[in-house]
């Protein structure tokens, strides 16, 4: 197996794993940054790397190519079989990395939970949607319903708008109350004013509703039409696609394989950014849903902290407390209403990998009854969809990770370090 | 909480031997109370292959597995298809001639219980799976072999005592044994005068000196592009792994999933008592898989996991009464072989219970061969 060493591994190039990255090396560590995609970026900033348009993205971006750090992408992390040893597979194979620290900068990934026909071709993720159509899947002229809840909505709808789309509804679940509530205690964050109203700009004519929500998707081979729910109000509206995701979850498995303790379904770390477990950092998404500006800030301090210098990370420590008021702010204000529980039907489908109906989980008495007896979130995505949607519906928690934390080609289970193999004693 | 309810008969433990004697139990007559201290099926039962394979290391053990092997096959139009019941018979592969040798004395060990099988040589084995190596020297195939999903096989069974008036509680675990009843953990009694321990791994902790090790095994599963396999493939040396010496041990043994998936195993090892999965025995298994079926270098793993067999020092099963205690009954200590034989195990015991005529020696399974050891225990 290729083997490397390095003195802090940064797992994930979104904007926490960037900022740990440059910020390790300034503060005179050899870093390692290693993400699955095959440009650093992360969710937000996918495909910046060769033309970021935002001047933020540009300034990270370019920190990274001018620093020494060494990025190594295309790369994911399946294993962990050892302290500081962590095992990736790619196109050409498996490596095997050895470090002194390591950083978990994981981000997140969305919510979506079961109803009537979210199985029809047509119908993604909000977020998902946003990164298809950033990649190049056509969106210009297509009737889009946008709906869900919390602000990558916005950001969404925006840049759908932006590629052509015409966005039909955007269909907020929370209500006004809590939205008004939530656009008031932004004022504490300026910038986040700014950053909502040029948003808004961009959307434009486009049709907001709160305490709304899609209660099903119509059509016979790809999604026609959707039945949205307001109070008691209930409307069709014909679309070619529908867009739609409740909110973002933290990235857990890597902390957990590694031990980390969890915290409200996030990774807990300290001032530092560090982990309960010795050696283990983590910022960005996995401590808690923040947006870029926390994901910046905490990459920063783990950055340093990672290299041995956390006193370097003192005005960023300072701007650490306004990005976590603003998560406590955003999770507030964007809880799901109860109503999204029972959208399901008996036979709607709950985990597409291994085909398990709503009906036949609702009969478990636990994530672990539901895998024993429905195989449920046994299949290739090992739960990683509905495992939050359990979570949100039955209040299961998840699972323990066992190896691979992703489906992984099995010589990525060969630890000998030389071409040959050890030989099996007969 | 005190509450004092009485049953005929109490079971701890809903693993597939639990569930398969409140089945058992239930359909003759007596009120059954299943004590289940987290989910149906959720420890061994879980981890295991599932794979229902006649094994004849020594007279006992044929005679049980083959006896279950048998009811399996007639209980197997009942089953749900979700249980995953299949015939594809096993197909024990031999390297050489020694073991070529060995194949033929097992037929003949088979036959004795009634048991058809068919030696193939080097050709008809590669005939009969293509995958595999070549350059091995052939294999006994046994058709009437089978394989199932065992924690809902567990959950069946535990649902067809229900419907016969049995209950089943899951959630809470018996803390200890009394007199005539068990204490639970929320700390209500239950009478009974018939307690049968069927908790597997976990019998010593309410019964002190009960003979049980954890003997732990880990499996891994491949995603659907596997190469393709019809039958549970088994090197003939797994019997010198399963029962040879005390050391870490790992056999090839692979089952072919309805899904498309492969099941690979297996390792044995004593003394590890954590659920972890341990990097060097996950590539042992690999690299062991990997000299029979070579197409798996370019598979893709899934997931990995681990289990605990019940193991006891001579590596049979205990069935039967618990000699150190009046009205305690065990069945338990099952090792890597425990869905296979819980039906046996089952009828078994009933018979014991129930003063009906056993359907093979009982002898052999007695809990009082360790006796001396007990009493010294207790
Ligand atoms: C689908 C989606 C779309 C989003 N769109 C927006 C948006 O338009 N605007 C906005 O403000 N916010 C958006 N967000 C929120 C986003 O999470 C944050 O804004 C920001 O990107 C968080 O930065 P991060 O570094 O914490 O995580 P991310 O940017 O998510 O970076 C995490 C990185 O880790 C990598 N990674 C994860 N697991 C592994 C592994 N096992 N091996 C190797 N690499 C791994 C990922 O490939 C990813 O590049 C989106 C989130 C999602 C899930
Ligand atoms: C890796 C592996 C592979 C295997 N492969 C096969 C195979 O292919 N074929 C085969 O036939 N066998 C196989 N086996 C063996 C088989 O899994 C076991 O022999 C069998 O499952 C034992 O069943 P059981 O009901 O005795 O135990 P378990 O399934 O362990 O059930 C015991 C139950 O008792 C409960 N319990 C414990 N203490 C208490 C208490 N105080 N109160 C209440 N409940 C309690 C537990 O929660 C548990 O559910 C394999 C085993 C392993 C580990």
């Amino acid at each position: 197996m290729r083997e490397l060493r390095s003195e802090v591994l940064v797992l994930g190039a979104g904007p926490a794993g960037i900022a740990a990255a440059v910020s390790a090396e300034r503060a005179g560590a050899r870093a390692l940054l290693v993400d699955m995609q095959a440009e650093p970026g992360g969710q937000i900033w996918r495909g910046q790397w060769n033309k970021a348009t935002d001047s933020t993205a540009r300034r990270w971006l370019s920190a990274l190519r001018a620093s020494p750090v060494e990025g190594r992408y295309g790369l994911r992390l399946v294993d962990v079989p050892a302290p500081g040893e962590f095992v990736f597979d790619g196109a050409d194979g498996p490596l095997r990395v050895h470090c002194e620290r390591a950083v978990i900068a994981a981000g997140a990934r969305e919510r979506l939970l079961p109803f009537p026909g979210w199985t029809l071709p047509g119908v993604f993720g909000a977020g998902g949607l946003q990164v298809l159509a950033k990649n190049g899947w056509p969106v210009a002229g297509k009737r889009i319903v946008v709906a869900g809840s919390g602000p990558l909505l916005l950001a969404a709808a925006a840049s759908l708008r932006s590629l052509g789309a015409q966005i039909v509804l955007i269909a907020e679940q929370s209500g006004w109350r809590d939205l008004a509530a939530f656009g008031s205690g932004l004022l504490g964050t300026p910038h986040k004013v700014v950053q909502a109203a040029g948003l808004w700009r961009k959307l434009i004519g486009v049709p907001y509703r709160t305490g709304s929500w899609v209660t099903q998707a119509l059509g016979d081979n790809e999604v026609r039409s959707v039945i949205v729910r307001r109070g008691r109000q209930i409307v069709q509206l014909d679309c070619d696609a529908l867009a739609v995701g409740y909110g973002l979850v933290p990235n857990t498995e890597i902390a957990r394989a590694l031990g980390c303790e969890l915290r409200d379904g996030a990774v807990w770390v300290d001032m530092h950014q560090h982990t309960s477990v010795p050696g283990v950092y983590c910022a960005g998404e996995g401590t808690g849903i923040g947006g870029i500006d926390q994901a910046l800030v905490q990459g920063e301090i783990a950055g340093c902290a990672a290299a041995g210098r956390a006193e370097l990370a003192a005005t960023a420590q300072r701007r650490r407390r306004g990005s976590e008021r603003f998560a406590a702010h955003l999770r507030r204000h964007f809880g799901l209403r109860a109503e999204l529980r029972s959208l399901a039907q008996d036979d709607t489908v709950l985990c597409r990998c291994e085909n398990v109906a709503f009906g036949a989980a609702k009969a478990c008495s636990s994530m672990r009854d539901a895998r024993l007896q429905t195989r449920l979130g046994m299949g290739h995505c090992q739960a990683r969809v509905c495992g939050a949607a359990c979570e949100f519906l039955f209040g299961w928690g998840a699972a323990t990770p066992r190896p691979p934390l992703a489906p992984a080609g099995l010589s990525c289970f060969n630890l000998s370090t030389s071409a040959e193999n050890p030989q099996e004693p007969t | 909480m005190s509450t004092v309810a009485s049953v005929d008969v109490l079971i701890v433990g809903g693993g597939i031997v639990g569930c398969a004697i409140a089945e058992r139990l239930a359909r003759a007559g007596l009120s059954v109370c299943l004590v289940e201290r987290d989910v149906l099926g959720g420890a061994a039962t879980a981890a295991s292959m599932g794979h229902l394979v006649v094994l004849d290391d020594d007279a006992a053990e044929l005679a049980l597995s083959a006896y279950s092997c048998a009811r399996w096959q007639a209980l197997a139009p009942s089953l749900p298809a979700t249980a995953e019941y299949r015939r594809n018979g096993t197909l024990w592969i031999a390297r050489n001639v020694e073991e070529m040798a060995e194949a033929q004395r097992k037929q003949w060990r088979l036959a004795q219980a009634g048991i058809d099988s068919e030696l193939l040589t080097a050709a008809a084995l590669a005939e009969q799976e293509p995958a595999l190596a070549a350059g091995l020297a052939g294999g006994l195939r046994v058709a009437s072999d089978g394989m199932l999903y065992p924690p809902v096989a567990a959950a069946w069974l535990a649902r067809q005592a229900a419907a016969q008036g049995a209950q089943i509680r899951c959630g809470v675990g018996v803390r200890n044994l009394v007199e005539g009843a068990v204490l639970l953990d929320d700390g209500s009694e239950l009478r009974a005068p018939h307690i049968i321990v069927a908790n597997g791994c976990a019998a010593p902790e309410l019964l002190y000196g009960a003979p049980i090790r954890k003997r732990k095994g880990h499996l891994l599963i491949t995603t659907r592009s596997a190469p393709r396999v019809r039958h549970q493939l088994v090197e003939l040396g797994y019997m010198q792994s399963a029962h040879g010496g005390d050391g870490e041990s790992v056999a090839f043994n692979v089952q072919p999933r309805p899904s498309g998936q492969l099941l690979l195993g297996s390792t044995r090892q004593f003394d590890d008592v954590s659920s972890t999965v341990t990097p060097r025995l996950i590539q042992r298994l690999i690299l062991r898989a990997q000299e029979f079926l070579p197409g798996l270098a370019t598979a893709t793993a899934l997931r990995a996991w681990t289990g605990f067999r019940p193991t006891t020092p001579d590596h049979r099963p205990l069935i039967g009464p618990w000699p150190a205690r009046a009205g305690v009954w065990l069945a338990c200590g099952h090792e890597g072989l425990g869905v296979t034989t819980a039906l046996g195990t089952a009828d078994l015991l009933a018979a014991q219970l129930l003063g009906l005529e056993l359907p093979f020696d009982a002898r052999p399974f007695a809990p009082a061969r360790f006796a001396a050891q007990v009493s010294h225990a207790a």
